[in-house]
């Protein structure tokens, strides 16, 4: 009964063909792990993955706008949550960070927080089992944006010559060493910092998930395996999988915190007046 | 011996990475064991540093996979 439970669980998770446990040496899982079979036959966009991220939009919308809606002085726990959330969100990262001017970024940070955290969650959550942002596409558009909203709030403060001069000649550096660092300034700002972010939060849940995966699937195989000894061991890759799983949240958490955080550091570093 | 070169690579990469982490929450102990007061306003600007280092072992585990 466990053992057809695992097999169950096996063949849900990958995206290719089920493997039988006790037959075949451990298969570890790799990046084909990620790869999810067409629901409807639509070209390939129309998977798992793209399910989740509209589940998260509803979710978020609906937490957000069922706190809202009563607006009491004395909150009910539900608007209590919300304004934590955004509290949160607005005191520690827009206010603190941005400072002067920061109202008009709160929403877009607030909503990319709770969105991340809820794709995020969905790699630990109960049926769901799969990190959409372990999907590059995902991150990628998140990053674009924010690259769009700094560079975009910069030029309009500073006008677009006045953007680039701020960014690639900081002050307070001698002459000849700007024609090393305006490059490196321009390289850096411009083009890696998307890279990075968008990367930073698709190989956290990249790796997670893949961590997950073998510690699940290696018990699942040492389970069903002949030998008694991977038998009586089996617990062990369990009880991994399981400390994992914690481990995973906080990494989940963290990494929703560390994009909204640096999506606003660069907006603040957008925004600074350099003289 | 199976595998590739992308998980020696991998490996190395994780060396730098791991002397990092180390390195920022040093700094955040000692911080904090100096002036105990100062824990909330060190903890985001430790966890920020610690999300950054750990950013570049993750881009070369994922690369391990992909390439």
């Amino acid at each position: 009964m466990a053992l057809t439970a695992l097999g169950s669980v096996l063949s849900a998770e990958e995206g290719g063909e089920a493997v039988d446990p006790s037959k075949a040496g451990f298969v570890a899982p790799t990046s084909l792990e990620f790869a999810f079979p067409d629901i409807i036959a639509s070209d390939g966009w129309l998977t798992k993955p793209m399910l989740q991220i509209v589940l998260s939009v509803v979710v978020v919308f609906l937490f957000f706008f069922l706190s809202a809606r009563k607006r009491s002085m004395v909150p009910s726990r539900f608007q209590f949550a919300g304004e934590g959330i955004y509290g949160f969100i607005r005191n520690g990262v827009g206010r603190d960070v941005i400072g002067h001017g920061f109202e008009r970024f709160v929403p877009y940070l607030v909503t990319l927080f709770a969105f991340i955290y809820v794709n995020n969650v969905m790699g630990i959550f109960p049926g769901l089992h799969f990190p959409t942002m372990s999907r590059i596409g995902f991150p990628i558009v998140l990053a674009l944006f924010t690259w769009a909203v700094y560079n975009y709030v910069g030029m309009r403060k500073f006008g677009v010559s006045g953007y680039f001069k701020n960014m690639m000649f900081p002050p307070g550096v001698p002459k000849p060493v700007y024609i090393l660092l305006a490059p490196i300034e321009f390289v850096s700002v411009f083009l890696v910092r998307p890279v990075t972010l968008a990367l930073r939060l698709f190989a956290n849940m990249f790796a997670g998930h893949l961590l997950l995966l073998v510690f699940m699937l290696g018990g699942a195989y040492m389970l069903a395996n002949e030998s008694l000894v991977l038998n009586f061991l089996s617990p062990f890759a369990f009880i991994t999988a399981i400390a994992l799983t914690f481990f995973e949240a906080l990494i989940q958490l963290l990494q929703a915190y560390i994009f909204t955080l640096l999506t606003a550091v660069y907006i603040a570093g957008a925004l600074a007046e350099e003289h | 011996m199976e595998g590739t070169l992308n998980l020696v690579g991998y490996g190395i990469g994780a060396a730098g990475a791991s002397i990092g982490v180390g390195m920022v929450f040093v700094a955040y102990i000692n911080g904090v064991a100096r002036q105990p007061e100062a824990r909330g306003m060190l903890q985001p600007i430790a966890f920020l540093g610690f999300a950054l280092v750990e950013a570049l072992a993750l881009f070369g585990l994922v690369l391990a996979f992909v390439l």
